[in-house]
């Protein structure tokens, strides 16, 4: 604790410090020197494909997964194809790129869960070397096949390959290249000897580094900061240049007087960094370059492994682990020797108070003096969220209490949000879990994000806590990590379905948010069926519980389940799955016993598939309904021929309905429909379509009284009717003498009112006094108030 | 006996307010200029919710009914405000292709309102264009026509669902309910009856489990939900109060009527709303339409004593006269001058001997006399073509009251009919049979015998089953048993003062009290349906009285609120009872609708000859 500065070392006017954060659990000896090595940022796993011991044609790579602390997760032999590339996705998914272009997706413990390819023609050209790469799209990939041609992909979850223009006189692959995400583009930057390009998606530009001094010689290294803000290059002559990526600015030149090429290179920076640098690595060496030329050298003993982060740079060994970064600026101010920024005197103040001595006033009071107390507490806190032991941060977290006692209007939000985040992450930094988070990184991914890796991890038990712990609201928090758990759980393939069933309803019962559905889902997709349905029944929401039965074949639940639920969108959604999936015959069968199914289908196929309507009644025999369909079919048909047959058909079908009347009536309608063709033919009296009394009225109203009479008999229209329409088709064409022929004709069955009512209406007052004496004494009366 | 301290209605005007303001929304979601279609039936409706310079502010550009013709517009962006038919998406999916095929690039959008159905979407995806357009949903569920009427404006409901039996729109209703329940607080009581009722409820429960729980002050007090085939008679009686008279002869739209020249007086249409904004409307709408043209007279007079206040004024007392009366004075004029047009032009229509042997025809059909003279009346109607469906309604009135036709009569007069209109009516009649409306005689008596005995072997859901099977192979009405118990036709000995009615026959001249509307008095009356077991069964049953589940006490005024849901369409006669009924009895009644109907909309909707 007194000797906090022991591992600090200046870089010009700033510190860098070396935290030791495992003890790594692994045994692996060399496996570092020849293996293809994929460490994740942010506290990530770590993937090894370990080359085969003994050089046979039947031996097989091993890949290895580990947590960081270097827990083994998983090992399993390789048994595909050569892979060119390791890396890790944001959600901490492993791409193994092969050299054939294929891309396989494994999870953490070694589950392969997907794969795709970079493109068919990589298959020939072979990929030469290969990228991950994060940007805000997601995880990336890129590759430099054979034939010297980039291929890209931004985001894996939504693959879309881009192929990017040929290099002008690139043969292989160059010399070194990086992706770089700009202006929310994403570019290749690669050096064919002292020449460096960037390759966009329709270019390939040459562009010149600022300051680069020509003599220089080929570029052989770069690498690009974590925000792809910054570039660094390295020649074969030793130089190292580094500045904006975007080549305006040039921050670094140094000549590192070392030819051969370092093994890794990266940045080494801070959010509000006062001396970024550059750490390079060689064999035997670790070397730090920073903004002021300045540098610090650390031996490297053992074969080692870089991992870029957000504010520094792990170091990961066969036996330890380290992170070198530089020191922040409030740690530097409180425990750099000699210091008298208000947080150290704060510090210097509490550790006085342990020892009882009235020192501890004397600093207060310098320090209330000064009127800097607030500050003081302010900048204790913020120093113990960057420190990583948890003593150190023990002592300044007290120090802090201590000096907010003196403060009067303290908002002590800030202090106690620190204390819970320090607690949370002193749990996940514990070599069991094995994440080293800082607490910037841990602020920059959020909490919502280190919850889902610890649930990727497995670590149930503990993410639960944490959500409790911070009082995250059970929707985000606590069920989000059940319905993890759950979706694991249907997946324990020797515990017996009942057995799952029920320890998945004890520990979810009715909580909000997870949904049976989704487990169900999960369950069927790892084979389960059975115990999909049984999950299924504890879903309240049929709208979940349908589909995924449709999914699972069971037809006939899901139908079941759709009728029950009143839902008609549902009933109809099961309807269309089963009539694509069953034959005809069994599809009306189900239909039938549902009825509200199949008057939604009826009314579907009134609209849509005429075709389907007839033969859903045919098998039902339902002749009426059959009948109907063709009455209605009927009068679509232009052409008689077709429309007659029609009719026919539905005459059989009525009769076989035993309705005789509608039997008898559609006969009437097609002998009617062949009488009216015949005149139409004839006469050109364009009968057609009109209904029985029409056709009557016009034949009178063209004076065809034959014909008219005609179907006056044949169709037995009653004596009334026949009166009526007569009557007044005389009256309208004043065919007055014709009338009274008529009206004498024989005894009118409509009475003789109706005469002198309808001269009337045509304003014959003289014809109408004719019929008064025929009129019945009782409608006398109103035979002459008509007359007037 | 009548109380005059009638409860405040609540603010229906806020679900316009909600509508306007989620239209706006998903305009707004399509950005920049677009075209907008809607469809012909929602034009009117939507012109109550937004209006064009609304939408223009939205940027909509051009406005177009949907025609199914080929598109004209112009524009890269096209908005489609539609209701969830098959037949509209079909023709959308032909514009979408057929921009496809001439290389076309537009963005698309489907509005659907109220809600979207699987189907549409299914239809979208058989033709192809899914990925093509966006569909959004419009939850514009109720278009306040007035201060107590609430239309859901879907009058294909009663189609879909009592005759094709395609029971999709009963979660809309259910919505709708809904949507009532969260704006206007927890219901304390429903009542209902009819199977759709039922299941209209039951949905509604559903959807208010799923959604959040808020507590909020109780506007209105019961719901009595009701399906149209539980009363069909009332519906197919002549309407004779003045505004169901006016619906039955000019047709109201959306609560809007077009007055044609011969009501104007002049070579001009008139539009006019319909509503209690209007005052004179207001005082004539629920008179029955004998004491019309006295109340229009009166009101006439005192407008000219108004008018001529005038002579003996100074300058000053004019001055004030024109800033402050003049134009209220003549806007009444102008809507008095109106609706004495529209009586006129009524009465011409209306007053003429067959109009009032019509009339006299149909109480005797509601009393069960002269039914051999109706029945030649009919004849003769149908055999001189007066009219179409006026002919339909008689018939199915007279099977519905007598309990179906003999034998003999049902023959001869469906063979009149097809005779005077045509062969195609003989899917109308298997429609009209289908739903009980005309129908033959048979063997009933054995029938109820069964079925009761059926019904009292077993209970519950299987009971409800078989009654249901029964009542698909016999739907049989019982207007006759149901008239007896309820009185709902008075004693006609006795003269009926229909310028100071006692009951709700009022609106049918003191003929018959309306079925549906005695059903809700009586089962308000009752708190429930005890001691009306007789009536429900003959009615089908699926009555229920549940309370709400809300433990927020109502005010004591709210309470007197009470919302009546009908399934299916009412009538502005019934409006007009449930007033009466409210002002005798101190409730206030707030109808919901699927949509307003008379009987010339609900026979149209059961024609088989539409092709």
């Amino acid at each position: 604790m007194a000797f906090v500065t022991a591992s600090w070392n200046p870089l010009g006017e700033a510190f860098y410090r070396k935290l030791e954060l495992y003890e790594m659990s692994w045994s692996i000896r060399d496996g570092l020197r020849d293996s293809l090595v994929a460490a994740a940022p942010y506290g990530g796993p770590i993937a090894l494909l370990r080359e085969p011991l003994r050089h046979s044609p039947s031996s097989r790579p091993q890949l290895e997964i580990y947590s960081a602390s270097g827990i083994a997760i998983t090992s399993f032999p390789w048994k595909s194809g050569p892979v060119v590339h390791l890396g890790w996705s944001v959600s901490d998914e492993l791409l193994c790129v092969q050299e054939d272009g294929s891309v396989l997706i494994y999870d953490l413990f070694g589950s392969f869960k997907r794969h795709f390819s970079m493109g068919q023609e990589v298959v020939q050209s072979q990929v030469l070397e290969a990228k991950v790469f994060h940007s805000p799209y997601g995880t990336g990939i890129a590759i430099v096949t054979g034939s010297s041609r980039f291929t890209l992909a931004t985001n894996i979850e939504d693959l879309k390959l881009r192929r990017l223009p040929e290099v002008p006189g690139l043969q292989g692959k160059p010399a070194s290249w990086v992706v770089l995400t700009q202006d929310r583009q994403t570019k290749v930057l690669l050096s064919i000897g002292p020449e460096l390009y960037i390759l966009d998606n329709t270019s390939c530009t040459a562009v010149c580094p600022p300051g680069l001094s020509p003599h220089a010689g080929s570029i052989v290294h770069m690498s690009v900061s974590f925000s792809y803000k910054y570039l660094s290059l390295f020649t074969d002559s030793g130089h190292l240049w580094a500045g904006l990526s975007n080549l305006q600015e040039k921050l670094i030149e140094f000549d590192t007087k070392k030819t051969d090429r370092p093994k890794q290179m990266l940045w080494c920076r801070r959010p509000k960094s006062q001396q970024p640098s550059v750490v390079l690595m060689w064999e035997r060496l670790l070397l730090v370059v920073g903004e002021c030329n300045d540098t610090i050298q650390f031996p490297v003993v053992d074969v080692s492994f870089l991992v870029g982060e957000l504010d520094g740079v792990r170091i990961i060994n066969s036996t330890n682990q380290e992170l070198l970064q530089e020191v922040p600026l409030v740690c530097q101010d409180i425990f750099k020797i000699a210091s008298m920024a208000p947080g150290a005197l704060l510090l210097e103040a509490h550790r006085e108070y342990e020892k009882s001595s009235q020192k501890a006033d004397e600093y207060l009071r310098e320090i209330k003096e000064q009127n800097v107390l607030e500050k003081a507490v302010q900048q204790c806190v913020e120093a113990a969220a960057h420190e990583y032991d948890p003593a150190t941060q023990k002592s300044l977290m007290r120090a802090a209490s201590f000096g907010k006692c003196f403060l009067t209007d303290f908002c002590s939000d800030h202090f106690v949000s620190t204390c819970r985040e320090l607690r949370v992450l002193n749990a996940v930094r514990e070599s069991s879990v094995g994440m080293p988070l800082t607490h910037t990184q841990f602020k920059q991914m959020t909490l919502q994000v280190l919850i889902d890796r610890l649930l990727f991890r497995q670590f149930y038990p503990l993410a639960i806590e944490i959500c409790r712990y911070l009082k995250i609201p059970d929707y985000q928090g606590v069920n989000r990590v059940l319905k993890h758990w759950a979706s694991c759980k249907v997946q324990q393939k020797e515990l017996s379905d009942d057995a799952i069933a029920r320890a998945v309803c004890v520990k979810v019962g009715e909580s909000p948010g997870v949904s049976y559905s989704h487990i169900a889902a999960k369950a069927y997709e790892c084979g389960r069926t059975e115990l999909a349905i049984k999950l299924l029944d504890f879903e309240p929401r049929s709208g979940e519980q349908v589909p995924l039965l449709l999914k699972m074949k069971r037809s006939h639940l899901a139908l079941n389940k759709a009728v029950e639920s009143g839902d008609t969108d549902l009933v109809y959604m099961v309807v269309t799955h089963l009539k694509n999936e069953m034959n005809r015959g069994d599809f009306f069968m189900t239909l039938r016993n549902q009825p509200v199914a199949l008057s939604l289908y009826r009314q579907f196929c009134k609209l849509q598939e005429q075709e389907t309507l007839k033969d859903l009644y045919n098998q039902d025999d339902n002749h009426q309904e059959l009948a109907n369909y063709y009455v209605t079919v009927s009068y679509r048909e232009k052409r008689l021929e077709s429309r007659l047959s029609q009719l026919q058909n539905a005459v059989d079908e009525y009769n076989k309905a035993k309705n005789d009347f509608a039997a008898k009536a559609t006969e009437e309608e097609m002998r009617l429909l062949r009488f009216q063709r015949k005149l139409d033919d004839e006469k050109g009296a364009g009968l057609l379509g009109l209904s029985l009394q029409v056709t009557m009225e016009t034949l009178l109203s063209l004076g065809l009284h034959k014909q008219a009479e005609q179907l006056y008999r044949d169709f037995k229209v009653p004596d009334k009717r026949y009166w009526w329409l007569k009557l007044k088709s005389l009256a309208e064409k004043e065919e007055w003498e014709e009338l009274e022929k008529f009206s004498k004709s024989k005894k009118s069955p409509i009475g003789y009112l109706a005469f002198v009512e309808t001269c009337i209406k045509y304003n014959n007052r003289y014809e109408a006094k004719k019929y008064i004496s025929k009129v019945t004494p009782e409608q006398k009366v109103k035979a002459h108030l008509a007359v007037g | 006996m009548a109380r005059r301290d009638t409860p405040e209605l609540p603010d229906f005007s806020l679900l316009k307010r909600l509508a306007r303001d989620q239209l706006v929304y998903l305009l707004e979601q399509l950005p920049g200029k677009k075209d907008l279609f809607i469809e012909s039936d929602l034009m009117s409706p939507l012109d109550r919710i937004a209006n064009v310079s609304t939408l223009k502010q939205h940027d909509v550009v051009k406005l177009y009914k949907v025609e199914y013709k080929p598109t004209v517009s112009l524009s890269d962006q096209l908005c489609f405000l539609i209701r969830p038919r098959i037949q509209t998406v079909k023709w959308i999916c032909d514009v979408v292709n057929a921009d496809k095929a001439a290389g076309r690039f537009r963005r698309y959008k489907i509005i659907f309102t109220p809600q979207r159905f699987f189907a549409c979407e299914a239809v979208l995806e058989e033709q192809g264009v899914f990925g093509d357009v966006t569909t959004d949903e419009w939850a514009f569920y109720l278009l306040p026509l007035d201060d107590d009427i609430l239309s859901m404006e879907l009058p294909e409901f009663f189609h879909d669902n009592f005759l094709a039996g395609d029971q999709r729109w009963l979660r809309t209703v259910g919505g709708a309910l809904h949507l009532l329940h969260s704006v206007y607080g927890p219901f304390s009581k429903l009542y209902g009856i009819g199977s759709c009722s039922k299941m209209t409820y039951e949905s509604w429960r559903e959807q208010v489990e799923q959604g959040e729980k808020q507590v909020r002050p109780a506007e209105i007090g019961s719901v009595f939900l009701i399906d149209r085939d539980v009363d069909f008679v009332t519906p197919l009686c002549s309407q004779v109060v003045y505004e169901g008279l006016l619906d039955d002869i000019f047709r109201i739209k959306c609560g809007c009527v077009e007055f044609g020249p011969d009501v104007t007086s002049s070579d001009k249409s008139v539009k006019v709303m319909l509503n209690s904004q209007d005052k004179v409307f207001n005082e004539i709408r629920n008179e029955h339409f004998s004491n019309v043209f006295g109340f229009l007279s009166q009101k006439a007079r005192n407008l000219q004593t108004a008018y001529d206040r005038r002579q003996g004024m100074d300058i000053k007392q004019m001055k004030t006269f024109v800033s402050e009366e003049l134009k209220g004075l003549k806007q009444e004029h102008r809507l008095l001058s109106l609706h004495i047009g529209a009586s006129e032009s009524i009465m011409k229509k209306k007053t003429k001997q067959d109009f009032q042997e019509l009339l006299q025809k149909e109480h005797c059909l509601l009393e069960g006399f002269e039914i051999r003279e109706s029945i030649s009346f009919i004849e003769e109607h149908i055999s001189r073509q007066i009219s179409m469906i006026e002919s339909l309604r008689m018939l199915c009135l007279l099977s519905i009251t007598e309990n179906g036709l003999l034998p003999k009569d049902y023959r001869s007069l469906k063979t009149q009919y097809l005779q005077s209109y045509g062969f195609d009516h003989l899917l109308t009649f298997s429609n009209l049979r289908q739903l009980g409306l005309l129908m033959e005689q048979q063997g009933a008596e054995t029938l109820t015998a069964m079925e009761s005995k059926v019904g009292k072997l077993v209970n519950d859901k299987t009971a409800g089953k078989i009654t249901d099977a029964f009542s698909s192979l016999a739907k049989r009405s019982h207007f006759r048993a149901l008239s007896r118990k309820l009185n709902l036709v008075p004693k006609s000995d006795e003269e009926y003062d229909l310028r100071v009615p006692k009951d709700m026959a009022y609106i049918f001249s003191g003929a018959y009290v309306p079925l549906s509307c005695k059903l809700i008095e009586q089962v308000l009356e009752r708190d429930g349906w005890v001691g009306l077991e007789e009536v429900t069964r003959l009615l089908n049953g699926h009555e229920f009285a549940v309370t709400g589940g809300s433990r927020a006490e109502a005010s004591s005024d709210a309470q007197r609120l009470v919302l009546v849901m009908f399934l299916g369409g009412c009538t502005f006669s019934e409006i007009s009872a449930l007033r009466f009924l409210g002002r005798a009895k101190g409730y206030k009644f707030i109808v919901v609708t699927t949509a307003v109907t008379n009987s010339s909309r609900l026979l149209e909707a059961l024609l088989g000859n539409r092709v």
